[in-house]
C-alpha cells in the first residue's frame, strides 16, 4: 500500500498568486517593462479642452516644429475605419472629425523619440472650436430632454401601478448615486510593434485582447490574422481595461503601422482619467408601495444613468443595473425602467459589478426609507422582504433557485452580534454626544453571466511537453484577480500534477482566439471549464495510448498524484509522458466552453440571463463627527458566498479588496466636474480612493464554506469577482443611522453617495435645522 | 574651492556619477529608462500613490538614514551623496527574500501586484525604524502608498509577520550599513556642485553662504527643497524649472534648536525630522502632524518649502500662525524677520525679493490652550478642505487673547481676525465660542472646489470653534 498523497497546489488550496515572487520583487513585468526595441517612438495624445463645439480648425504645426517630434497623426490619417465602439455602433471615433463630444476627447497623437517629448510637444496645438451646449449631469439631460444613447430597457411583472395605488403605504424619492473611477495603479498603455508583412504586434493591458485585436484591425483596415494583441498581467483593470484600452492600443498601432517602427502610448494619469470612461452615475426614481409590516407590494423605479457621448457598454451597463435593482428582495408587483442618457462627458463604461452595485443600491435605499417610516429595525424589513418559497421570481422572470439568503443573513446577524450591537448604539446615540454610531447589515445577490449570451464562451489550450512540464493558456486576462492560479490548479488537479510543473503563459490571440472580455466575474467560470476540456481530451488520449500500450482494459489507468496508474504499475508521469510522445500521441489540446441554460430576450424583458446568484452580507459599524463629517468604519463582518471555493486565499482577497473598493465607490471617491465640464478629479491628488486607515478598523471576513454551487459550474464554485462590491452599502446605511440619530431617526436621511464627510456634515445640520425649526 | 561638475551617489551596490543631469530629470525615469530598473513603478507621478518608492539612505548627524521616497517628484540632481536602494536590491546576497518580501507572500498581500514593489519598500522602511509595528504604526507607514486590489488587510497582516522573520539587524541592507556610510563619507567633499544637461542647470550650492551667492547671482532661479511641490510643476505642468538651486541637503539649514523660550527650524527641515520637536513643544500637533501627506512626503518636503510656495492650503501656515511664528528672510548677508502671516500677501504672491530665501522658522514656546484641525475628504494624505489653528489665552474666566487661523478658507493662509476680535474678552463659555463663530462670516468668503463647497466649508470652520469648546472648555476653566 502506498501512503496517500496529493498533489501540491490543486483546486480549493490557499495557493499563492502565481506571480506573488514576482510582485513583490518588482521582477513581474508589466506592459511598460518590456524592454524597448531600439528605435521605440513614444506618443501622446492631444485633448479637446471644451466640451461641445465644432472643430473649426486643427493648427498642429508647432506641435509638428517641436523638438524631438516624428509624426503627428489625426483622424485622416486612419486607413480603415475611424471607429472603435465595442457594440458597433460606430458612434466611437478614434479621432473626430468634426464635433468635440466631450472634455478631454483625444483629438490628435503626436509622436517622438522621448515620452517626455511627445508630452511637450502635445501642449502646443491650437484648437479652435466654436462652442455647443454642453449637456453634463443626468439632471441636466433629463431635464433636457437628452436622447438615449442605446436603447431602453424596461422589466415588468404585475401591474405595479394597480398595486402602488393599492398598497396601505406609498412613498417616493430620489437617489443621485455617484460614478467611480477605475484607479487601477497602472494606468493604460499600448506598445505596438510592427512586424513582417504588414502585421504588427500590440502589447497591452487589456481585459479584452480579441477585442483590441479587432478595433486594431478595423481602424487599420488588416484582417484580424495581422494583429496580435498579448498581455501577461495588468496593474488592476476592474472593468476599465475592458473597452477603454481599444483607443489606446489603435493609437499605438496606427503609429507604428505609419512609421514602421515600434511605438508606446502611456497617457499620464491625469490624461487616463480624464479620457477614459468610468462607473455611470445614476439618478434613481422610486416609488414603492407596502404594507404594514414593510412588506413590498410594488415597486415602479426609473434608473437614469450618465453615459456620456457614446454607447460603449452603457446598454448592457443599464440593463444589468435593473437586473440588481431588487438585490434580495422580492417585489410582487415592479416596474423598472432604465434611460442611459446620452451627455457632453467621456463615455462612462464597464467598473466591477457594471450597473449591479448601482442597481442594488436602490434596493437597499427602498428598504431604508420603509424601515424609517415604520420605526423598525432595517434588518426586519430586509429579511420580511427577502425571496422565498413561492415568492421567488425576479422583475426578469428568472425564478431564484439557489437562494441561500436568508440563510446567510441569519448566520451573520449571530456571528456579527448585530441585535445586541444595535441596541447598544441606540444606547450610545441616546446621550446626545458629537459623535454618533450607526450599524447596518445588507445582503447581496448577483447574477453571474455576461447578459449577453454569446459572450458566455471560453477557449483554452493546453500542452503536455515530453519533459512532463506543462504550458497553460487561456482567453482569459491576469489583473490581479488571480485566474490564472485558478485555472492552474484546476489544470494540477485534472492532470494530477503539482502546480509546480505549470506554466501560465501570457494571454495572447494568437493562441486562443475569439475570446471574450475577462468581465462578469466570468474568467474562472469560462476558463477553468475550458482548461478543464482541454484537459479531459489529453487524459482521453493517454489513457487510450496506455491501455494499448499495456494492455489493460481503459478503466485500469488512472492518473494518481504526479504519477499514472496503469493496472498494478505506477508510472511517474515524466516518464509516462516521454512513452506517449514516443509512441506519437498528441500532447497538446484546446478546450472549449460554453455556459448552459441561459437565454435571454431582451424586447420582451423575459429569460434566464444568469446561469446562478452569488451570495454574500455584511455588517458595518461607524462612528461619525457631528461637526465635521468625518467618520470611520468601527467595524465590519462579512460572510460571503463563492460556492466551493477553487482557492480560498484568493477568493477571500476578492472579497476584501472589493468590499473597500466598493466602500471607497461610497464614500470619498467623488468625481467633480466644473460647469465647463471639465473633471476636475483627474489624480489620485484630487480623487481619494481608500487608504490603509480607511479600512473598517476590525475587518472580519469569511467565506461561507458550507456552500456548494447547485450548478455543475468549475468544481461547484461560483464567481466572486464583483459581487463584494455592494457589500459596501452596509457602511452607507450604517452612516444613515448615525445621521438619522440627531434627529430620533423619525426621517430618512436620503445620503447620495458618494457619502463624503461634507455629505454627512450637511445632512446632520439639515435634519438638525428642521428639528430646530 | 572649485566646484563639482557630476553628481555621485550609490545606487544599489553600485556608484553611479553623473554630469549630463537637467534641473528637471525626476528619479523614477533615471531608474527605469536610463537604468532599466523596472521594479519601480510610476502609478501617478505626483507623489500620491506611492507605487515609485525607493528608499533613500543619507548621512544625518548620528549616521546613515534611510527613508521612503516618491521617485517620481524626487529630482535626479538632489540625490547628491545619498544611498538610493530600489526594489531590486532588497534580497539578500544569496538571493533569499527580504522579510517584507516574505511576509507579502506568505499572506497574499499582492493582487495586480502593481503597488507591490511600492509598499515593500514602505514597509522596508518601517521595519527599519519600528521593527514590531502596531496597526497603527503600520497604518501610518502606508499612508502615502494605495492598493486599488486588496483592501489592505493582507498587507496589514504581512506587516505584522514580518517580525516572524528575523530581526532588522540581519536584513542586508543593515549589514552593510557602516560600509555604505563610509562610502558616502568619502564622496562629502564640501565643493558646490552644478550639472547641466543642455541649458538647464541644477545646482547645489555647499552651504547657506553659498546659496545666497548662488541666488544673488541667479536671481531668476527656482529654490526646490523637498521638490513635493516643485516635482509636480514638472511632472504634470511639464514647467522648465532651471537654473534650479537645491536645498535639501543643506545642513545649515537642517538645524532644529530649542531653548526656552523659541523653536527654531531651519527651512531644508523635512516634516519628518521636524516631527518629533514639534510634537515634544507642541503636544496638540502630533496626530495633526501624521496627516502631512504620507511618509513619503514628510521624509522629502520642508516646514521651509510648505510656507515658501504660499499655497492657500499648504498644512503648515494655519497651525503655525496662531502660535505667533516668524519667519527669517535672507538675501545675500541681509536678514529680516516676518510675522508668518504677513509672508502672504495675495493668492501667488509673497513678501520675498528676487535673490531671497526663507532661512529658518522660529516660533515662540508658548502656554495657552492650542489645537490644530485639519479637514479632508479622506482622513490621511490628502489636502485639507479647511485647516485650522487655535491659540487662546484664558484667565479669571474670560478670554485674554486669541490668535487664530485658516487654510482653504481664502486666498492666502490668514488670521480670522473678526472672530479673534470676538472672542477677546469674553466669558469662558460655549456662547462665546459659538458666537465667535459666526463673525467668520465676515472674515471669509470661501470657494467651492473639487475639495469642499463654500458652505461646507464655512459650515465645519464654525463647528471647529465648538470642537475647540468641547476639547478645551474644561481646561479653560481650570486655568480660571
Ligand atoms: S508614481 Fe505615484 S507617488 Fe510616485
Ligand atoms: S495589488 Fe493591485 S494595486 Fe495593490
Amino acid at each position: 500500500m502506498r501512503a496517500t498523497v496529493s498533489i501540491r497546489g490543486g483546486a480549493h488550496t490557499p495557493e499563492p498568486h502565481e506571480s506573488a515572487v514576482g510582485h513583490v520583487t518588482g521582477s513581474a513585468p508589466y506592459t511598460d517593462d518590456i524592454p524597448e526595441p531600439v528605435g521605440t517612438l513614444h506618443a501622446c495624445l492631444g485633448l479637446s479642452e471644451i466640451a461641445h463645439g465644432r472643430i473649426v480648425s486643427m493648427d498642429l504645426d508647432a506641435v509638428r516644429a517641436a523638438p524631438g517630434v516624428v509624426a503627428v497623426l489625426t483622424a485622416a490619417d486612419i486607413p480603415g475605419a475611424n471607429d472603435i465602439s465595442p457594440t458597433g455602433l460606430g458612434d466611437d471615433p478614434v479621432f473626430p472629425t468634426d464635433t468635440v463630444a466631450y472634455h478631454g476627447q483625444p483629438l490628435f497623437a503626436v509622436v517622438a523619440e522621448t515620452r517626455d517629448q511627445a508630452r511637450r510637444a502635445a501642449a502646443l496645438a491650437r484648437i479652435a472650436c466654436d462652442p455647443l451646449p454642453a449637456i453634463l449631469g443626468v439632471e441636466a439631460a433629463l431635464d433636457a430632454g437628452a436622447p438615449d444613447v442605446t436603447p431602453p430597457l424596461t422589466l415588468a411583472r404585475g401591474d405595479a401601478e394597480a398595486a402602488l395605488q393599492a398598497a396601505p403605504h406609498r412613498l417616493q424619492g430620489r437617489m443621485r448615486i455617484g460614478g467611480q473611477d477605475h484607479m487601477y495603479l497602472e494606468g493604460q498603455i499600448a506598445f505596438a510593434i510592427p512586424g513582417e508583412d504588414g502585421t504588427l504586434t500590440v502589447h497591452c493591458s487589456t481585459q479584452h485582447p480579441a477585442e483590441a485585436q479587432q478595433m486594431v484591425a478595423q481602424v487599420l483596415g488588416l484582417p484580424f490574422n495581422a494583429v496580435t494583441v498579448q498581455v501577461r498581467r495588468m496593474g488592476g483593470g476592474f472593468g476599465g481595461k475592458e473597452t477603454q484600452m481599444n483607443l489606446f492600443a489603435a493609437v499605438a498601432a496606427l503609429a507604428a503601422t505609419r512609421l514602421d517602427r515600434p511605438v508606446k502610448l502611456r497617457p499620464d494619469r491625469d490624461q487616463d482619467m480624464i479620457a477614459t470612461g468610468k462607473r455611470h452615475d445614476f439618478v434613481a426614481d422610486y416609488d414603492v408601495g407596502f404594507d404594514a409590516e414593510g412588506r413590498i407590494q410594488a415597486v415602479d423605479a426609473r434608473l437614469a444613468a450618465r453615459c456620456g457621448f457614446s454607447a460603449d457598454l452603457s446598454g448592457p451597463v443599464t440593463d444589468r443595473a435593473l437586473f440588481h435593482a431588487d438585490n434580495g428582495y422580492f417585489y410582487p408587483h415592479v416596474r423598472l425602467a432604465s434611460r442611459p442618457l446620452k451627455t457632453n462627458t467621456v463615455s462612462n463604461t464597464a467598473f466591477r459589478g457594471f450597473g449591479g452595485p448601482q442597481g442594488a443600491v436602490v434596493a437597499e435605499r427602498i428598504v431604508e426609507e420603509i424601515a424609517f417610516a415604520l420605526g423598525e429595525d432595517p434588518l426586519t424589513i430586509r429579511q420580511r422582504n427577502f425571496y422565498g418559497p413561492g415568492r421567488d421570481v425576479t422583475p426578469y422572470h428568472q425564478r431564484v433557485e439557489d437562494n441561500i439568503l436568508p440563510r446567510l443573513v441569519a448566520e451573520l446577524e449571530a456571528s456579527s452580534d448585530y441585535r445586541a450591537r444595535r441596541a447598544a448604539i441606540l444606547d450610545f446615540n441616546a446621550q446626545g454626544g458629537v459623535a454618533r454610531r450607526g450599524i447596518a447589515l445588507t445582503p447581496v445577490k448577483f447574477g453571474i453571466s455576461f447578459t449577453a449570451t454569446w459572450y458566455n464562451q471560453a477557449g483554452a489550450l493546453v500542452h503536455i511537453y515530453k519533459d512532463g512540464s506543462v504550458g497553460l493558456n487561456h482567453g482569459g486576462t491576469e489583473m490581479g484577480q488571480g485566474l490564472f492560479t485558478k485555472v492552474a490548479q484546476v489544470v494540477a488537479s485534472a492532470l494530477q500534477v503539482d502546480l509546480a510543473r505549470i506554466r501560465v503563459t501570457a494571454t495572447a490571440t494568437d493562441k486562443v482566439p475569439n475570446t471574450s472580455a475577462t468581465a462578469a466575474s466570468s474568467g474562472a467560470d469560462l476558463n477553468g471549464m475550458a482548461a478543464l476540456d482541454a484537459c479531459r481530451k489529453l487524459k482521453a488520449r493517454l489513457v487510450a495510448f496506455a491501455s494499448d500500450r499495456w494492455d489493460v482494459a481503459a478503466d485500469a489507468v488512472a492518473f494518481a498524484p504526479n504519477e499514472v496508474r496503469v493496472g498494478d504499475a505506477a508510472i511517474p508521469f515524466d516518464a509516462f509522458v516521454k512513452e506517449a510522445y514516443m509512441a506519437r500521441v498528441a500532447l497538446s489540446a484546446t478546450g472549449f466552453y460554453k455556459t448552459p441554460k441561459i437565454h435571454w430576450d431582451r424586447a420582451n424583458g423575459q429569460g434566464r440571463p444568469f446561469y446562478y446568484f452569488a451570495y454574500g452580507a455584511a455588517v458595518s459599524e461607524v462612528e461619525i463627527d457631528t461637526l465635521a463629517g468625518e467618520y470611520q468604519v468601527t467595524r465590519t463582518d462579512i460572510l460571503h458566498d463563492v460556492g466551493r471555493s477553487l482557492n480560498p486565499a484568493i477568493d477571500l482577497g476578492q472579497v476584501e479588496g472589493g468590499f473597500v473598493q466598493g466602500m471607497g465607490w461610497l464614500t470619498t471617491e467623488e468625481l467633480w466636474w466644473d460647469a465647463d465640464g471639465r473633471l476636475r478629479t483627474h489624480a489620485p491628488s484630487t480623487y481619494k480612493i481608500p487608504l490603509a486607515s480607511d479600512r473598517p478598523r476590525r475587518f472580519n471576513v469569511a467565506l461561507a464554506d458550507w456552500s456548494e454551487n447547485r450548478e455543475m459550474t468549475i468544481r461547484r464554485s461560483k464567481a466572486v469577482g464583483e459581487p463584494p462590491i455592494i457589500l459596501a452599502i452596509s457602511v452607507v446605511e450604517a452612516l444613515s443611522m448615525a445621521v438619522a440619530s440627531v434627529a430620533d431617526y423619525r426621517v430618512c436621511p436620503r445620503l447620495d453617495t458618494p457619502v463624503t464627510p461634507e455629505r454627512v456634515l450637511m445632512a446632520v445640520e439639515g435634519l438638525r435645522a428642521a428639528g430646530d425649526g | 574651492m572649485a566646484q563639482r561638475g557630476e553628481i555621485r551617489f550609490l545606487l544599489n551596490d553600485g556608484a553611479v556619477a553623473l554630469d549630463a543631469v537637467a534641473a528637471e530629470d525626476t528619479l523614477l525615469d533615471f531608474l527605469r529608462i536610463a537604468r532599466r530598473l523596472t521594479g519601480t513603478k510610476e502609478g501617478c507621478a505626483e507623489g500620491d500613490c506611492g507605487a515609485c518608492t525607493v528608499l533613500v539612505g543619507r548621512l544625518a548627524g548620528d549616521g546613515l538614514r534611510y527613508e521612503p521616497v516618491n521617485a517620481c517628484i524626487r529630482f535626479l540632481a538632489s540625490v547628491d551623496r545619498c544611498h538610493v536602494v530600489t526594489v531590486e536590491h532588497l534580497r539578500g546576497a544569496d538571493g533569499g527574500l527580504h522579510p517584507v518580501q516574505q511576509a507579502m507572500v506568505d499572506h497574499h498581500a499582492s493582487q495586480c501586484g502593481f503597488c507591490t514593489p511600492g509598499i515593500v519598500m514602505a514597509l522596508a522602511a518601517l521595519r527599519m525604524d519600528n521593527p514590531e509595528p502596531d496597526a497603527a504604526a503600520i497604518d501610518t507607514a502606508l499612508q502615502g502608498n494605495l492598493c486599488r486590489c486588496t483592501g489592505y488587510a493582507p498587507i496589514l497582516r504581512a506587516a505584522r509577520a514580518m517580525a516572524d522573520h528575523g530581526s532588522p539587524g540581519a536584513d542586508p541592507l543593515h549589514l552593510r550599513r557602516a560600509e555604505t556610510a563610509a562610502r558616502l563619507r568619502a564622496m562629502a567633499d564640501g565643493r558646490r556642485v552644478a550639472v547641466a544637461r543642455g541649458a538647464s542647470q541644477a545646482i547645489l550650492p555647499a552651504d547657506a553662504d553659498d546659496l545666497a551667492a548662488v541666488l544673488a547671482a541667479h536671481p531668476e532661479a527656482t529654490i526646490v527643497a523637498g521638490a513635493t511641490d516643485v516635482g509636480l510643476w514638472v511632472t504634470k505642468g511639464l514647467r522648465q524649472i532651471a537654473p534650479a538651486v537645491f536645498i535639501g541637503h543643506l545642513d545649515d539649514l537642517r538645524r532644529i534648536e530649542r531653548d526656552a523660550d523659541w523653536l527654531r527650524i531651519g527651512a531644508s527641515v523635512t516634516y519628518a525630522e521636524a516631527g518629533a520637536a514639534m510634537a515634544e513643544t507642541f503636544p496638540h500637533l502630533r496626530r495633526y502632524w501624521d496627516r502631512i501627506g504620507g511618509p513619503q512626503v514628510r521624509a522629502m518636503g520642508t516646514l521651509g518649502g510648505n510656507i515658501a510656495n504660499g499655497s492657500p492650503i499648504g498644512d503648515i501656515p494655519p497651525a503655525l500662525i496662531p502660535l505667533g511664528a516668524e519667519i527669517v528672510l535672507r538675501a545675500g548677508d541681509g536678514r529680516r524677520v516676518l510675522p508668518l502671516e504677513e509672508f502672504f500677501i495675495a493668492y501667488g504672491k509673497q513678501d520675498i525679493r528676487p535673490g531671497g530665501f526663507l532661512e529658518s522658522i522660529r516660533i515662540p514656546v508658548t502656554g495657552g490652550l492650542h489645537a490644530a484641525y485639519k479637514i479632508s475628504k479622506r482622513r490621511d494624505e490628502d489636502i485639507s478642505a479647511v485647516a485650522a489653528g487655535f491659540h487662546l489665552e484664558v484667565s479669571d474666566g474670560a478670554v485674554r487673547s486669541a490668535r487664530i487661523a485658516f487654510g482653504g478658507m481664502a486666498p492666502v493662509p490668514k488670521r480670522a481676525r473678526a472672530a479673534e476680535a470676538a472672542l477677546i474678552g469674553q466669558p469662558w463659555a460655549e456662547p462665546s465660542l459659538i458666537g465667535a463663530a459666526q463673525a467668520l462670516d465676515r472674515d471669509f468668503t470661501p470657494i467651492s472646489d473639487m475639495r469642499a463647497s463654500a458652505v461646507y466649508r464655512m459650515t465645519v470652520a464654525k463647528n471647529l470653534f465648538r470642537r475647540f469648546w468641547h476639547e478645551h472648555g474644561a481646561a479653560g476653566a481650570r486655568a480660571a
